[in-house]
Formats: C-alpha cells, sequence, structure tokens
C-alpha cells in the first residue's frame, strides 16, 4: 500500500479504463501472445497454419472494432502501468492510427493465407509464422501507439521480424538483399533514434500529444526545422523516397513472394504512416518551411521509381518499383500539407497496402503458373487462366490509378491538391508517373498474359488452390470496391486528415483535464 | 413522365453492362444465337431513349442521379440534351445492330463470349461517357472507354501486331486521358463547378482566366488523341487489328467521335476565342488532308475506311471550331451521316472479308452477282458518303460548305481543304463500296457467297436510314439535327437543309467535288502509286516515331535506374551520410537555428578532461590502425571512456551497460575477424579517404551543432521530477532507472525483449546458411 501521504491521483489515473479503451493495445497483446505461442510449439510445423490464421483472423475482427469505434466516438488512449500522461506510456489511436491497422490486418490476414500454399515446412520450422505475427505486432503497436519512443520501439520490433522473414531459406541472394536491408535500414532506424533523443532533450516528453501541445512554445528557440528535418530523413528512409530508396530494390525481390508481399504492402507505409504523424501532427510549422525539399523529393521518387519498373525484366523487381512510385505520391501529399492532401496521402496508402500486396501476390502465382519470373521467360497466361488474368488486370490498372478501381481516388485527390496550391509541376509528375506505370504495367499484361508461351513447355496440370484464389480474390475485390464506392473511405481518410491538423480531439483523448504542465 | 424515370434512366445506363456480365454464359448455353438475345439490351436501351425525344426536341434537358461522392462534389448524374440523347441514340442503336453483327462474324470462334462481353462493356463506357454530367465521371467513363478498346483491340492477342497495336492505343488514348484529367481539374479549380451541365451556361471568368489557355490545351489533348487527330492518329489504323465490329464500332462510329463530342460539349464555353478557333481548324485541317491522302494509298478495305475516318474526324474538329454561323450545324449532319455510312461500309467490309478470305481491293472484283444484298447496302452507304443527292451525306456536305464558303482569305483556304478532302473521300467511298462488286470475277481464297441476316442486316439498316433521314429531313431536323445544335452552341438553331439541290454556290463547290472524286476513282491505281512514292521520300511518319519513343523511354529508365541503383552497398551508404550531412548542416544555415558560441566550461574536472581525452585517442587509433584487430580494440578504448565519463555523470546503470556492451562487442567482433583475413585494412585510394573523411566530419559538426543548440534552453525536467518522486512512493523501486525500465516504461521493454527474442531466432535461421552454395549472385541485373 502506499503511504497514506501520498496523492495517488497526482500520478496514476485511478479510473478503471473502459472495456472499448482496452482495444486500444488489443492487437499488439494479441499478436506478440500468439508469436509466443507458435515460438513454443515450434516443432509442431502442422499447427503453425492453423493458429496463425486464428490470430490473424482476430486482429482483423479487433481492429474493426477499434475502427468503428473510433469513428464514431473519437480518439481513445489507454495508458500502460496506470501512470497519468506524458509520464507512462500512452498508448492512443486516432482514425489515422486505427484506418491504418486494420488495413494491415486485413492484408496480413491475406498473405498468411497464401503463405499456408507458398511456405514450406522448412520455412516454417525456421519460423515463418512467429515471424510474421511479430512483425504485425511491431506493425501494430507503431500505428497505435502515442509516444514516440514507443513508435520507435515497434520500428525496431518490426524490423528484426521483417530480417527474419527476409532471410527465410538463406539463398545468398537472399543474404546479400537482406545485408543491404539491415544495414540501411539500422542507419534509418539509427537517425530515428537519435532524432528522438534530441526530441527529448528539447521538450522534456516523449508523448506525441503533450510534444504537438508544446511545440508552439518552443518554437522560437529550439532548432525545430533541423530537428523535424532528421526526421523527414530517417521516416523517408523507412519509406524507400529518394533518394535514399536503395535497400528496397537492392532486397524486396529475393525473399519468398509472401514475404515481399508482406513488406510492399506494411513496411514502406509505417514509414509513411510515422511521417505524416511526426510532421503534420506535431511539427505543421516546420513541414510547411520544408515543404519545397519533400515535394522534390516526392516527385523524384514518382518518376524514378516508374521508370525504374518499366526498366525491369523480373517481375518482383518490377513491383518494387511501383511500390516506390506509390510512396512519391503519399509524400506528395505530405509535402502539400493541406488536409484535403493529406487525406490523399492517406487514401494513397490504404490502396497501396492492398494492391502492392496483391501485385506482389499476382507476381507469384504468374511465376508458379508460368514457371519464371521474368517477363521474358512467362507467356500465356491469359489463355490458360482466365480468372487470374481478370483480377491481375483488374489490379495492374489500380496500380496505375486507372478508373473504376482504388488507384483512381487517391490520384484525384493529390491533383486537385497539387493544382489548389498552384504546384503544377507536382501535378505534372504524378501524371507523368501513372502514365508509365500504366506503360510498365499494361507491357507485363502483353508479354506475360497475352503473348504465347515462349516455348511450348509441356502443359502441367496445376490445380487451382483456394489459398492462392482467396487472397488474391478477396485484395481484388476489395480494391474494385473502393474503386466503386469511395465515399465510406474518402469520408474516414478527410476526417483522419482533418484530426491530424487540428489534433485537439487526440490531445483531449490523452489530457481529458486539460493539457500537462 | 413517370414518377420512377430516373430510376429506370438509371438502370438503362447499366443494361449493356449487365449484359456483357451476362454474354459469356449465355453464349456457352445458346452457342451463336446468344449475340440476338444480348441484342435486346442496347435495343431496350434504345427505346428507352427515344422516349425522350420529344421532351428534349421542346428544348427541355432530361437529368437525374444520386450521389456518389459527396466527399468530391460527384454525383452519378446524367444530363441529356440534343447533344448527348443523339449520342445516345448512336450507340445504342448502332450497338444493337453491331451486337447481332458480331453473332454472325464470330460465329464459331472460342471466345465470341468474351468478345460479346467486351462490346458490351464499352458499349457500357461509351454511353456513360456522352451522358456523364459530372467531369469527373466523364473521366471515368472516358478511361473505361480506353480499357475495353485495349481489350477489344488485342482481342486477337497471339498475334503481335494486335498486341502491339492495343498498347499503342491505350498508351496514346490512356495518356490523353490523364491529361483531360489535369483539365477537368484546372477548370474545377477556376470555376468552382463540378458538372457539365453548370459549366456551360457559367456566364463568366472561364475564357477571361489566366489558365484558360492550359486548361484548353491539356482538354485538347485528351480530345485529340481520342478523336485521333493530327499527329496523335496513327493509333486508329493500327487498331484495324481488331475483329470487324469493333473497327465498325468503336473505331468509325462511337468510340473516336468522344474527342468530338466533348469538343462540342465545352463550345458553349471554352469556344469563341482566338486560340479555339486557331487551334481547331488547324489541327482538323491537317488531318483531313492527311487522312485522305493517306486512305488513297491503301488496298485494305479495312485500311481505307480507317484512315478515312480519321479524315471525317478531322473535318468536324474542323468545323466545330471553325466559328461561322451554319458550321455546327454541318458538324452536326457530318457526325451523324458518318456514323451512318462508316458503320455500314465497315460491317460491309467485314462481311466481303468473312465470305471471301480477303479484304484486299487489288484481289476483288464481281461481287455484284454473289453478294447481291451486301452490294445494295454498300452502293447506299457509298452514295452517302459520297454526299450525293438524296442522301444524308449530301446536306452534311450542303451546310458545310455553306458554312465554310465566304469571301476572307481563311474561309477560302479552309474551303480549299475542305472540297479537296471530300473528293478524296468520294474516290474512296467508292472504292470501297462499288469496285469490289462491279467487273468480272476474280478468284478469291473462299468462294464467295452471301452472308447470313446477321451479317447483312446491319449495313442495310444503316445505310437505308441514311436515305430515309435525307428524305424525311424535316422529321430528322426537328428531333436531332436541330435540338443537337442548339445544345452545342447554346441558343436556339434551327436545321432546315433538305436535300432538295437549289442552285448557289454550295451546290458548285458540290459539283466540284463529286467531279474531281470521279476523277480520282477513275485513276485510282495511277494516285496510290503516286501517294506510295511521296511518303517513301517522307520518311518514316509518327506510327514509327512511336515505337522509337518507347524504345528511347525504355532505354532511359535503364539507364536511370542503374545510375540510381549501381548495387553496391558502400555507395549507398555513402550517398545517405551524404544526405545525412546535408539534412544536418542545410537547414540551420537557411533558418537561422545555428547555435550561440558556448562558454568554456568553468568547472571541468581534470579526470573528466582525462577521459574525454583518451576518447579521442581512441579514435584517433581507430582511423590511424593499420589492420582491423587493432582498429576493433581501438574503438573499445574510446567505448570505454564513455562508458567512464558516463559514470563520472552520475549514471551508474548506463555505465555498466556500457561496460557490457564494449566488452561483448569486442570480443565478437575479434573472433570473427579471426574467421576472416585481418591484416590488409583498407583499400582505399587517398581521394576516396579524404572524401569519406569530409563526409564523417561534416555529420559529426552536424550531429554536434544540433546538440548544442537543443541544449541551450534549460532541460524541462517535468517527467525527471516525476520520476524521482513516485519511484519509491507508488512503484516501490529505489532505484530509478530500473523502475523506468520496468515500470514507467515497462511497454518499451516489453517490445525490447520481444526484439531480443526474434534475434535469436533470426540468427538460428540465418546460420542455416549452406557452405559452399555462396555463389555470390547479389543485386545484379
Amino acid at each position: 500500500m502506499a503511504a497514506p501521504s501520498t496523492d495517488l491521483s497526482a500520478a496514476l489515473v485511478l479510473a478503471s479504463p473502459q472495456l472499448a479503451d482496452w482495444l486500444v493495445v488489443l492487437p499488439v497483446v494479441l499478436m506478440i501472445g500468439f508469436g509466443a505461442v507458435l515460438m513454443m510449439v515450434r516443432k509442431s510445423v502442422r499447427l503453425h497454419g492453423t493458429i496463425a490464421i486464428t490470430g490473424l483472423a482476430l486482429l482483423v475482427l479487433l481492429d474493426a472494432a477499434l475502427l468503428i469505434r473510433i469513428s464514431t466516438y473519437g480518439p481513445i488512449t489507454m495508458v500502460m502501468g496506470r501512470w497519468l500522461p506524458p509520464f507512462g506510456i500512452a498508448f492512443t489511436a486516432d482514425l489515422f492510427g486505427s484506418l491504418m491497422a486494420f488495413v494491415s490486418a486485413v492484408v496480413a490476414l491475406a498473405a498468411g493465407v497464401f503463405a499456408l500454399r507458398d511456405i514450406d515446412a522448412g520455412g516454417r520450422r525456421y519460423g515463418f509464422f512467429p515471424f510474421l505475427m511479430l512483425l504485425m505486432a511491431g506493425v501494430s503497436g507503431a500505428f497505435l501507439t502515442g509516444d514516440i519512443f514507443n513508435l520507435y520501439v515497434w520500428f525496431e520490433v518490426l524490423l528484426i521480424s521483417s530480417f527474419g522473414l527476409l532471410i527465410l531459406g538463406s539463398e545468398p541472394e537472399q543474404i546479400d538483399g537482406a545485408l543491404k536491408y539491415a544495414v540501411l535500414n539500422l542507419i534509418g532506424t539509427t537517425l530515428f533514434l537519435i532524432a528522438v533523443g534530441y526530441l527529448y532533450a528539447i521538450f522534456g516528453t516523449l508523448n506525441m500529444a503533450d510534444i504537438a501541445g508544446k511545440a508552439s512554445r518552443l518554437r522560437e528557440t529550439a532548432p525545430l526545422v533541423t530537428l523535424t528535418a532528421l526526421f523527414i530523413l530517417a521516416f523517408a528512409m523507412k519509406a524507400a523516397a529518394f533518394p535514399v530508396n536503395f535497400w528496397l530494390p537492392a532486397s524486396y525481390h529475393t525473399p519468398r513472394i509472401t514475404v515481399s508481399a508482406l513488406f510492399g504492402g506494411l513496411l514502406t507505409k509505417v514509414g509513411i504512416y510515422a511521417l505524416i504523424r511526426v510532421t503534420v501532427m506535431l511539427f505543421p510549422v516546420e513541414r510547411e518551411e520544408l515543404s519545397f525539399v519533400v515535394a522534390v523529393s516526392a516527385a523524384l521518387t514518382m518518376v524514378i521509381g516508374a521508370l525504374g519498373a518499366l526498366a525491369q525484366n523480373d517481375l518482383r523487381r518490377l513491383v518494387g518499383y511501383v511500390v516506390i512510385a506509390g510512396i512519391g505520391n503519399m509524400m506528395a501529399g505530405v509535402a502539400i500539407g493541406t488536409p484535403a492532401a493529406v487525406s490523399g496521402s492517406i487514401l494513397y496508402a490504404l490502396h497501396s497496402v492492398v494492391t502492392m500486396t496483391a501485385l506482389y501476390l499476382v507476381a507469384g502465382e504468374a511465376a508458379r503458373l508460368g514457371g519464371a519470373w521474368s517477363l521474358s521467360g512467362l507467356g500465356g497466361l491469359y489463355r490458360r487462366a482466365p480468372w487470374f488474368s481478370a483480377a491481375s488486370l483488374a489490379l495492374f490498372l489500380a496500380a496505375a490509378g486507372l478508373p473504376p478501381l482504388s488507384g483512381l481516388w487517391p490520384k484525384v485527390a493529390l491533383l486537385k491538391a497539387s493544382l489548389d496550391i498552384g504546384a503544377w509541376w507536382l501535378a505534372a509528375a504524378i501524371l507523368i508517373s501513372a502514365f508509365i506505370v500504366t506503360l510498365a504495367l499494361a507491357r507485363v499484361f502483353l508479354l506475360a498474359f497475352w503473348r504465347p508461351r515462349p516455348e511450348p513447355a509441356p502443359e502441367l496440370a496445376i490445380a487451382r488452390d483456394w489459398r492462392i484464389a482467396w487472397p488474391l480474390g478477396c485484395l481484388t475485390a476489395l480494391s474494385i470496391l473502393f474503386g466503386l464506392f469511395p465515399e465510406t473511405v474518402l469520408d474516414l481518410s478527410q476526417r483522419a486528415a482533418t484530426g491530424l491538423a487540428e489534433p485537439s480531439a487526440y490531445i483531449r483523448s490523452v489530457f481529458p483535464g486539460g493539457a500537462a504542465p | 413522365m413517370a414518377a420512377n424515370a430516373p430510376a429506370l434512366t438509371f438502370i438503362v445506363l447499366f443494361l449493356p453492362i449487365l449484359a456483357a456480365v451476362l454474354a459469356p454464359g449465355l453464349t456457352r448455353f445458346l452457342g451463336d444465337r446468344a449475340a440476338w438475345v444480348l441484342a435486346l439490351a442496347p435495343a431496350l436501351a434504345f427505346l428507352h431513349f427515344c422516349t425522350f425525344l420529344g421532351e428534349v426536341a421542346g428544348g427541355e434537358v432530361v437529368t437525374g442521379g444520386y450521389a456518389w461522392v459527396p466527399s468530391f462534389n460527384l454525383s452519378f448524374s446524367w444530363f441529356l440534351d440534343g447533344l448527348s440523347l443523339t449520342f445516345a441514340l448512336l450507340i445504342t442503336g448502332i450497338g444493337t445492330l453491331i451486337v447481332i453483327y458480331s453473332g454472325g462474324y464470330m460465329k464459331g470462334h472460342p471466345d465470341q463470349g468474351r468478345f460479346l462481353a467486351f462490346i458490351l462493356l464499352f458499349m457500357g463506357a461509351m454511353l456513360g461517357l456522352v451522358v456523364s454530367d459530372s467531369f469527373l465521371m466523364l473521366f471515368v467513363y472516358w478511361e473505361l472507354t480506353s480499357i475495353t478498346s485495349f481489350l477489344l483491340i488485342g482481342f486477337d492477342h497471339e498475334r503481335e501486331a494486335a498486341r502491339r497495336a492495343a498498347l499503342q492505343a491505350l498508351v496514346v488514348t490512356g495518356g490523353g486521358g490523364l491529361c483531360l484529367l489535369a483539365g477537368l481539374v484546372f477548370l474545377w479549380n477556376i470555376t468552382g463547378v463540378t458538372q457539365l451541365s453548370l459549366l456551360v451556361h457559367l456566364e463568366n471568368g472561364l475564357r477571361e482566366s489566366p489558365f484558360y489557355l492550359a486548361a484548353l490545351v491539356l482538354v485538347l489533348a485528351g480530345a485529340f488523341t481520342k478523336s485521333a487527330q493530327f499527329p496523335f492518329h496513327f493509333w486508329l489504323p493500327n487498331a484495324m487489328e481488331a475483329p470487324t465490329p469493333v473497327s465498325a464500332y468503336l473505331h468509325s462510329a462511337t468510340m473516336v467521335k468522344a474527342g468530338v463530342y466533348l469538343l462540342m460539349r465545352l463550345n458553349p464555353v471554352m469556344g469563341q476565342t482566338p486560340a479555339w478557333e486557331i487551334l481547331l481548324p488547324f489541327f482538323g485541317g491537317i488531318t483531313l488532308i492527311s487522312g485522305t491522302l493517306l486512305a488513297v494509298r491503301q488496298t485494305d478495305l479495312k485500311l481505307m475506311l480507317a484512315y478515312t475516318t480519321m479524315a471525317s474526324l478531322g473535318l468536324l474538329v474542323m468545323l466545330t471550331g471553325f466559328g461561322a454561323p451554319h458550321a455546327v450545324e454541318a458538324a452536326v449532319l457530318y457526325l451523324i451521316a458518318h456514323s451512318l455510312f462508316k458503320g455500314a461500309l465497315f460491317m460491309v467490309a467485314g462481311t466481303v472479308d468473312h465470305e471471301t478470305g480477303t479484304r484486299d481491293l487489288t484481289k476483288l472484283a464481281g461481287l455484284r452477282a454473289a453478294m447481291p444484298i451486301t452490294f445494295g447496302a454498300a452502293l447506299l452507304a457509298a452514295l452517302s458518303m459520297g454526299g450525293l443527292p438524296l442522301f444524308f451525306g449530301f446536306l452534311a456536305k450542303e451546310e458545310i460548305y455553306t458554312a465554310l464558303a465566304a469571301g476572307n482569305p481563311r474561309a477560302v483556304f479552309f474551303t480549299g481543304l475542305a472540297v479537296a478532302g471530300n473528293a478524296l473521300m468520294f474516290a474512296i467511298a467508292f472504292a470501297v463500296g462499288l469496285k469490289p462488286f462491279l467487273g468480272p470475277r476474280i478468284e478469291t481464297p473462299k468462294h464467295p457467297h452471301e452472308g447470313p441476316a446477321a451479317l447483312w442486316l446491319g449495313p442495310v439498316v444503316l445505310a437505308a436510314l441514311g436515305l430515309l433521314a435525307a428524305l424525311f429531313s424535316g422529321l430528322a431536323h426537328r428531333y436531332v439535327s436541330s435540338p443537337m445544335a442548339s445544345a452545342i452552341t447554346d441558343q436556339k438553331v434551327t436545321v432546315d437543309i433538305t436535300s432538295m439541290p437549289h442552285l448557289g454556290l454550295p451546290l458548285m463547290l458540290s459539283i466540284i467535288t463529286m467531279v474531281l472524286g470521279a476523277l480520282v476513282y477513275w485513276r485510282l491505281d495511277t494516285a496510290r502509286a503516286l501517294m506510295v512514292r511521296a511518303l517513301e521520300n517522307l520518311g518514316p511518319g509518327p506510327d514509327r516515331g512511336f515505337d522509337r519513343l518507347i524504345c528511347g523511354l525504355v532505354r532511359l529508365s535503364v539507364a536511370v535506374t542503374r545510375f540510381v541503383q549501381p548495387g553496391r552497398l558502400e555507395i549507398y551508404i555513402t550517398a545517405t551520410f551524404i544526405l545525412l550531412a546535408l539534412t544536418l548542416l542545410v537547414p540551420p544555415l537557411v533558418f537561422g537555428e545555428l547555435p550561440g558560441v558556448p562558454a568554456w566550461p568553468q568547472n571541468l574536472l581534470v579526470q573528466e578532461a582525462a577521459f574525454l581525452l583518451i576518447a579521442l585517442i581512441g579514435i584517433l587509433a581507430v582511423v590511424r590502425a593499420t589492420d582491423r584487430l587493432t582498429a576493433i580494440v581501438s574503438l573499445g578504448i574510446q567505448g570505454f571512456a564513455v562508458a567512464v565519463i558516463f559514470l563520472l555523470f552520475g549514471a551508474p546503470d548506463l555505465s555498466f551497460t556500457q561496460f557490457m556492451v564494449e566488452t561483448l562487442s569486442v570480443v565478437i567482433l575479434a573472433l570473427v575477424m579471426t574467421r576472416l583475413r585481418l591484416s590488409p585494412r583498407d583499400h582505399r585510394p587517398v581521394g576516396q579517404m579524404l572524401f569519406d573523411a569530409v563526409v564523417a566530419t561534416a555529420c559529426g559538426l552536424g550531429f554536434t551543432l544540433l546538440l548544442m543548440k537543443s541544449v541551450e534552453a534549460p532541460f524541462d525536467n517535468l517527467l525527471t521530477d516525476f520520476f524521482n518522486a513516485y519511484s519509491k512512493t507508488i512503484a516501490h523501486g529505489a532505484n530509478v532507472v530500473n523502475v523506468i525500465i520496468v515500470d514507467f516504461r515497462g511497454t518499451d521493454t516489453l517490445g525490447e525483449i520481444a526484439v531480443v527474442m526474434i534475434t535469436g531466432l533470426a540468427v538460428l535461421a540465418l546460420i542455416r546458411v549452406r557452405a559452399g552454395s555462396r555463389t555470390g549472385s547479389g543485386e545484379g541485373r
């Protein structure tokens, strides 16, 4: 018992949290728990699939509940160990975080199902499913935490889990890719850590709501622009923005295709998430000062990513560059910075999580059916697998931003936002990038799908498999649904962007009784 | 109208798409007869749109719609005035005939169902395009027509030419679509309006806006690519790789007119400016002439028709932008006439090809006896295309000359263009519609005979309509031409031209046209030889240019990618650190965030200074070390010195951790190094070393300056005070650092524990590298 002289209410949140508030931490708890269980049964490879899919399905449900709760009642906060914010660690989820968490969970479930076929017993024995669970723990934690150092911790968790996934199989090519991935990402993560150190030196707090409230007071004296620039560099590295995108093309084509799919969908988007969270919500004035540099980087990322896609012969590398082109689009929204533009970035991120994962799965299935990764070796898929071809074409159109698929709406939002502020060159970059990506993906369709097989190979009877059809079909359906009925998601992303530009609700959820001293 | 009319129209707009979904299944079930059933969808839509004729002729506008994306102020709404109604009728009417025709043409083809599905999908897209009221809805349908056209042109996907043509069409029209999107967003920004129906009635602002020209150029880029205007025309002839029903439908009657539609739609609000009246007639005129000249050169029936289509589109663009009275009426009449006769002629060319096995003009003759019905339809259509009296084409031509012929030089120039173009089109019309049927029979690959009803129904109906519309011109004008012209000019226009020739300058020009045309027809082989030679001298056209452009783009992309992604980790790290140095050093200079000059520390103790010095010596030793082992150990010196400094400043826990880390890393690194070669430490040339030193120093300087600036203001002790106050009383721990780790920030520790566990697992996976398999293909491409 505490000594009677101690006033507990000055240090602790005394009211027990509402049941719904637990939703903020449950995704992380669930994933760490399932990860631990899977490690315990590491030798019983047969059980892995069932356990992991159950866990991921639960994660989808939890994140859905969280999203519904937040979209109805606004941001929610739960403090760890009951310590009053900003002293302990607070998990605070707003619309932005919960949207990203939900979409990530959906994609992870799809990739998990795909893995049932793609990852053999060897890959499972070395821990594919535990890595996947802990990766999702890191991803969920990053999206839901309200503490910037804690954000760093989740970055580390997802980085090391992704490293484990990346080397699964230990082919020489993988080791080469993993080395570049690990070194460059460690540099990026370290820069993030250093930046957090400076931030603590300046603010004396790590709670993001607290920082957002105090930034205006410290703007006169503290080196906030330099600090923001350092954050931008760190997150741009994580997001694979030009000119610090080296690690992505160097590594994403090397692991199992399911792993590439997870990475392409999730990892870079966590970087974008952190970038938006820090620059738009915490340091909006500094973001404005640096917007030109970010815009240039965004435009170059878009164009160079698209050109990279056009240059590739290997499907996996090609998709990797399409991912990069998308990152440029999201950065453009950050550079413009108006709520409309940020909502365009959020929309793009949501679209990109689904579409890029699906595109890697398409590449995997194409290779399974056609027996090659390269465009020069593939052919005849259109005749061979009409449904698969239809889904692929839909995803290609989505990635290129053509109607009536999911890529159109973020593109329109970003285009409108950049013309609104007169940045015609940014608008031009968006369109040029879309044009080149269209060309690159149309080329894939022409060569791998329409063209007859280069040499008539023996017609192997490859059975249709639900573990491939369902994930691919569901992700495609999501993209089409969002393309046809965008309003719900559009509305959510606009509200999310407004919540970032005007974070009073976020701050109120952390400090119900007014800001910290 | 009935109360449920909007709902009905909504369903009708999706009817073709619904039919497309059903098409493959139905074809499997009914075989070749499925087309007759599927044709019901466009036929019903046609009838539905016919019910609006009276209303629209009376000057009313039929609108309706539902909210779609309120966030973008975007509704799914339609807007039927004379212009869009005429287009809707053409699309559904000709569409019905084309679906029936496709059933006959693709008879027995294994993918007939898929083909019908694509055609119907396209129909749905095209219909949506012309009735769209919202900008974005227009754009969505616009790109959908490009995508469905891509699928249709590449239908015969195992041939390389078809694939190339499909890609070309997608790239050109899709690229134009992106320009159009930019243009539409511009219009949205300038006017704040998102609906065409509101835009066209806008009183002021748009033409005077400084962005008018940018918006115009972007919109024109969209319209010109879609409507195959010079120099974007090349995709259209190549699109003839598609099965003939596609050519007849997309590439003559409907899709290629989308650009013209857009220009006509925007005429009230963007027209009547110098830019409009220069750009449109200029590009239209060039397209008209080059199209007809290129058509003369061909011997393939479809290609001849394709080039005259291009020419006709040029004529339409020219008339739309000409700006004289009657020009719009002429465009309206010609557009309707063209849709009828060109659709018919394309289907005739397809039937001839289908029944004889060839569509080469030089290998066809004397088919009149074998294919009498087709011949009749072809002749009627050719007469209309040639612009002979009693046919709708004649009306159009009279109106064209009425509009163009005036005294000023500009009018004379364009009149000359029109006469020349029309004369050549006259020649082509009869070369396609008459020549294969006359003269003695030549042997053809297949024995010719009349096609089934499905094949001749379409041409006969369309050709007959070309005659009937002229005979009952009063009716046609009342319900179609006048409302359409009124919509384009946004004022009441009454078209009253009849098929009775009346003396005057237009008739004179018409006669000159026919005489010239007959002359060319008579000496067609000479004219063709002439053109072939002329074009050879002209060198490669934009078709080749397209290939070069794509090739160049791919080559550029390979070069760029190789430059930015050279595959060596050292380069990546160097680039990253250069960027880091810039990030740390430029903003302080630009934004005035440099620290002040620090005061010399007053109370620096000897031991503090000593350990700082030791750390520095350690660093120097690392740099100077000649082999790796020395470097590692020297790095340890620096690490231990830092640990002691932590100790001196009252952080024993931190210091102990640092000791552990340093010891372990030195031991592990040294152990690892025993497996590697230790001696030659560095192979870098001196210049490289200097450069690296500069980058490293710059990064260090940047971090130092930022640190100095960050600690200039006094530290906010809020958290420290809290931890000190409650560590003991509530958390029951005397060591604040421990309490922070396990309680205040226990969640971080949980994460870090997870990291350690995962690392263990990852190492386990990593050490299973198969020995000896390290061939090292790496990132190399």
